[in-house]
């Protein structure tokens, strides 16, 4: 498999990133040649060329792991369903933000070519098989996020939240990178099979090894906002206008994952017995400080940025059971906790409108009378991220739950379930004001029909989700058995 | 097994049409809501007949009207649904008072009618679900999705300090029924993946993994029924709550606590249960003595009642844990009485409410000369509050009462006081409701009760006086059921 020679047959299984890289190319193109009135064609065309993709990657569903490129490059059951996942949540977040980048003249080409060259990166990243390749996937992902924080130029929030994020991004970044670089010190390989393999073998110079490993969980619970290394996440999800916050919030967590599962459970497999521990005490870091901070948040970005810093926490119990029930747990959970911050991103960008932001808590006061379907939907979601059934967050929660109670964790779970009381109370409170308040004004909502269609098919698929779960969960068990 | 799946259909068509309220009701012409509501609840409580009508005495405490099928396989979850002798009665008086409930809202609720009656109607189905789940996952499901509609009921058409109370109620009852997943996953863990409540009940496990299994489950249960000193949730969500919620939270949903120590703490962990039997026996008689006290002092109707719910709720969980079959069937029959009698009294202070729009004691004063068929049905249902023979709270409460006896000669002292705190809260409150002079203008231009509150004070004096003149039909379904819990319970698992 780590021939060298170049055929038809080594870019088979990457076809969905190169048709990636050819559509957004042809965006990037087709944009310069469309006047500000007709953006939504370019607009169709990223839409298009996510799900497209999408259907590509679905296409080989069910294929057998593959390596290719020479160890480089990995098409394994578990990318195939996370590439699916993070697609369509870029072309969701596309069809909620159009509306908000039109009133707000963002709605340009940049936004959607940065948008897609992110995703390019997830993609990347979801399917690395080499140090190397992780950190060209991850930085393709960074830079444009960057790009798009910043991309509202004249707000000097969003500008300072791009600065930030960028700072503190190159700082984590540079941790990964120098934790690779020890790693391959140590194991004489950037290849993760490689590296996988000498540290099981015990040929691996430990030390060495260990503190690679240290630096290398430091950069990972960067990306995904773990305590502490969260501080860039309010300010951010704050400060970023609400489709980039949205676009931050939830594909990118699905490649996230993907990048942990590479690095630890694959790259690092003997070396669980040291990053376990560290897991642990960032779960109950995340935990604790997540739902706590949270209760004290007034505007709903900050709060569901808190709210975020708590699921990770969630995320990473499953990821430390160690187990391929953990690792199945643990992908479930990052879908369907994408699929469920779309539903809220997505009510707080109908609820926007030209000129006024609707993203204090307070603009959420009596949703109810205003749109009663429109309240369910926040309803549906907001309990779904506090874990109440029936709504699939309760049965994303139960199994990470279970299998870190099959690793030992008995003591976690209690915690888990102690801090997810207190993590209730904020989400209540959205529910409270939605439906107990009377609302300050009778601004109707506006959003675009396909828009709103899609709201309500997000939303029903969480409860959906909720009470039929088995497919979802059996997909996740088959591709996690297939790639571990 | 087989068959037809009655108890789907007794759990998903209340749902069903709650769906439907939801989706065809409009706020601006609420009637059809409310008639296909009515409709709704009406079919909903006639399918649940069969489940008594066909229930086979002679099954000794099998479960029955089985339905089984796979729900989650990765996992072993499965759509386990039947019903024994307890839990049947249960699901038919749940759905004998959701019809209630929407007879009850028909002119009173005003605002966001067919959401009112959606939560009310989808609740209805989620307990039933509750009641009837036999998989410890569905039953969770169940049980905490009921959560969501009780929150917006209380919430959203509760009195002034409704948020309070909504919230208040909700995060008690979260903490404690997550505590109850954690032990659920323990379970499952020792039975080798099986979240099947009848394979726990027959799992050995050591007396410290007991303790611990109890303590978890008693956290959620207690925390429902509600015992003292968790239960200052109750008195808030019942004063706040509308007339129907309070109807629902004391007749059914304090239910599931009392349903839940029957169902798993008792037979899940029957060695913890006797060793603790003593903690949970000072709690209820606790609940029964002091609580009494303190209905006494209470200036609110509802408070007062609410109150006297816990105090009613302390005897079923003493009956419980006596470990013998008067106690256990007295605390069982205690519980399906207290649901119509808090039902009564509840919908009684609601008909004064709806009327005068107080629920201080002080602003009555003479109903009895201005509402004299309010006044008898008022006397009626207090009487059976305070345990009266020949009414449906005197059948539970003698029960227990003699189940202690056999126990402690000072249990049973300690329990006997409720009939003269029972008789001295409730006739007291009556006395200064009803009689005596008018005390103020609004009592004098108070009209009788109509037809529609002549309905449903109606039905439930044919439940409480029924019961409380022949309950044999209620205890030949209980005492199977119960003989075999107790001869389960008896057998240690160690």
């Amino acid at each position: 498999m780590n021939t060298a020679t170049f055929s038809l047959l080594t870019i088979l299984p990457a076809i969905p990133e190169i048709a990636l890289l050819l559509l957004v190319c042809g965006v990037l193109l087709l944009d310069l040649f469309v006047s500000e009135r007709d953006k939504h064609v370019t607009f169709w065309l990223a839409v298009g060329s996510a799900l497209g993709v999408a259907g590509l990657t679905a296409a080989t569903l069910g294929n057998p792991s593959v390596v290719t490129f020479g160890g480089l490059f990995v098409a394994d059951p578990m990318s195939q369903v996370l590439k699916i996942g993070a697609l369509v949540a870029v072309a969701m977040t596309f069809i909620y933000g159009r509306r908000y980048l039109e009133d707000r003249g963002l709605m340009r080409g940049e936004f959607f070519s940065l948008a897609l060259f992110a995703t390019l990166g997830m993609l990347v990243m979801i399917s690395a098989n080499h140090f190397l390749t992780l950190y060209l996937g991850l930085e393709l992902l960074a830079l444009s996020l960057y790009a798009m924080v910043a991309l509202q130029r004249d707000s000097a929030r969003a500008t300072e939240a791009a600065m930030k994020y960028f700072v503190l991004g190159a700082l984590a970044s540079g941790m990964l990178l120098y934790g690779m670089s020890m790693l391959y010190g140590s194991t004489g390989s950037l290849e993760l099979n490689r590296v996988a393999d000498a540290i099981m073998r015990q040929q691996a110079n430990e030390t060495l090894a260990a503190f690679g490993l240290v630096f290398i969980v430091a950069g990972i619970a960067f990306k995904l906002g773990a305590v502490p290394f969260h501080m860039w996440v309010p300010d951010i999800y704050h400060g970023a206008s609400t489709p980039a916050t949205l676009f931050i919030a939830s594909a990118p967590k699905i490649a996230a994952f993907a990048f942990v599962m590479r690095l630890l459970a694959h790259g690092m497999e003997g070396m669980i017995a040291e990053w376990q521990p560290m897991l642990v005490m960032l779960a109950v870091a995340s935990l604790a400080l997540g739902n706590l901070v949270a209760i004290a948040q007034t505007n709903i970005k900050r709060m569901l940025a808190y709210s975020t810093i708590s699921h990770m926490g969630f995320l990473l119990l499953g990821i430390l059971s160690a187990s391929q029930i953990g690792y199945s747990a643990g992908m479930f959970y990052v879908l369907t906790y994408t699929l469920t911050t779309l539903g809220a991103f997505g009510v707080i960008l109908l609820l926007a409108r030209s000129g006024f932001e609707a993203e204090e808590l307070e603009d959420f006061r009596g949703l109810n009378q205003r749109s009663r379907w429109h309240a369910f939907v926040m309803l549906l979601v907001v309990f779904s991220l506090a874990g109440i059934p029936p709504t699939v967050g309760f049965f994303a929660k139960l199994t990470v739950l279970q299998a870190a109670f099959d690793a030992g964790f008995a003591w976690l779970v209690v915690f888990a379930v102690l801090m997810s009381v207190i993590g209730a109370f904020y989400y209540l409170r959205v529910v409270k004001l939605m439906y107990m308040d009377a609302p300050v004004g009778e601004m109707p909502l506006v959003m675009r029909g396909d828009a709103r269609v899609l709201l309500s098919a997000n939303a029903v698929a969480v409860l959906i989700l909720g009470i039929l779960p088995a497919p979802l969960l059996n997909l996740c068990a088959r591709a996690i058995a297939g790639s571990f | 097994m087989t068959g037809f799946p009655m108890l789907s259909l007794v759990t998903w068509l209340p749902i069903a049409f709650g769906l439907l309220v939801l989706a065809f009701g409009t706020d601006k012409n609420p009637t059809p809501a409310r008639w296909l509501a009515l409709v709704g609840s009406v079919l909903g409580f006639l399918v649940s007949i069969p489940l008594w009508t066909g229930f086979d005495l002679t099954a000794g405490g099998a479960m029955q009207f089985r339905e089984f099928a796979p729900w989650i396989p990765l996992f072993n979850i499965h759509y386990h649904l039947g019903v024994d002798g307890i839990s049947m009665p249960l699901i038919v008086l749940n759905s004998f008072m959701t019809v209630l409930v929407v007879i009850a809202h028909w002119e009173v609720i005003t605002e966001k009618v067919s959401q009112y009656l959606a939560a009310f109607l989808i609740m209805s189905g989620l307990i039933n679900g509750t009641f009837a789940a036999l998989d410890a996952i569905l039953f969770y499901v169940f049980f905490e999705a009921m959560l969501i509609p009780m929150f917006l009921i209380i919430g959203v058409w509760g009195g002034p300090n409704r948020v309070y109370a909504a919230v208040k109620f909700f995060l008690y009852t979260l903490l404690g029924s997550l505590l109850m997943l954690a032990s659920f996953i323990y379970l499952y863990q020792q039975t080798n993946g099986s979240f099947e409540i009848l394979d726990y009940h027959k799992l050995p496990l050591t007396l410290t993994a007991q303790v611990l299994v109890f303590l978890a489950m008693f956290a959620s249960f207690a925390v429902k029924v509600p015992m003292w000193p968790v239960h200052t949730w109750l008195p808030d969500a019942h004063v706040e709550a509308p007339t129907g919620g309070s109807v629902i939270l004391a007749a059914i949903t304090l239910k599931i606590g009392g349903y839940g120590f029957l169902r798993f703490n008792m037979p899940i962990a029957p060695d913890a249960s006797s060793a603790l039997s003593g903690l949970v026996i000072g709690l209820s008689l606790v609940a029964v003595v002091y609580i009494g006290l303190v209905a006494l002092v209470q200036s609110d109707m509802k408070k007062l009642i609410a109150y006297s719910s816990i105090a009613h709720m302390g005897f079923v969980t003493l009956g419980f844990f006596l470990f013998n079959q008067d106690g256990v069937l007295g605390g069982l029959i205690q519980m399906v009485s207290h649901g119509f009698v808090s039902a009564a009294m509840f919908l009684c202070v609601g008909v004064l409410y709806d009327r005068v729009h107080s629920r201080q004691i002080a602003d009555y004063g003479g109903v009895a000369n201005t509402m004299p068929v309010f006044a008898a049905f008022f006397v009626l249902f207090a009487m059976a509050n305070a345990g009266l023979p020949a009414t449906s709270g005197f059948v539970g409460e003698f029960l227990v009462i003699l189940g202690a006896l056999k126990v402690s000669f000072w249990y049973a002292i300690a329990a006997g006081t409720t009939l003269i705190l029972g008789a001295a809260y409730s006739l007291w409150m009556v006395r200064r409701v009803l009689y005596g002079e008018i005390a103020n203008p609004n009592v004098a231009a108070l009209k009788d009760v109509n037809a529609r509150e002549l309905t449903f004070l109606v039905l439930l004096a044919i439940g409480v006086l029924g019961l409380g003149i022949y309950p044999r039909p209620l205890s030949d379904v209980m005492v199977p059921t119960v003989m075999q819990l107790l001869d389960h319970v008896t057998t240690s698992k160690l």
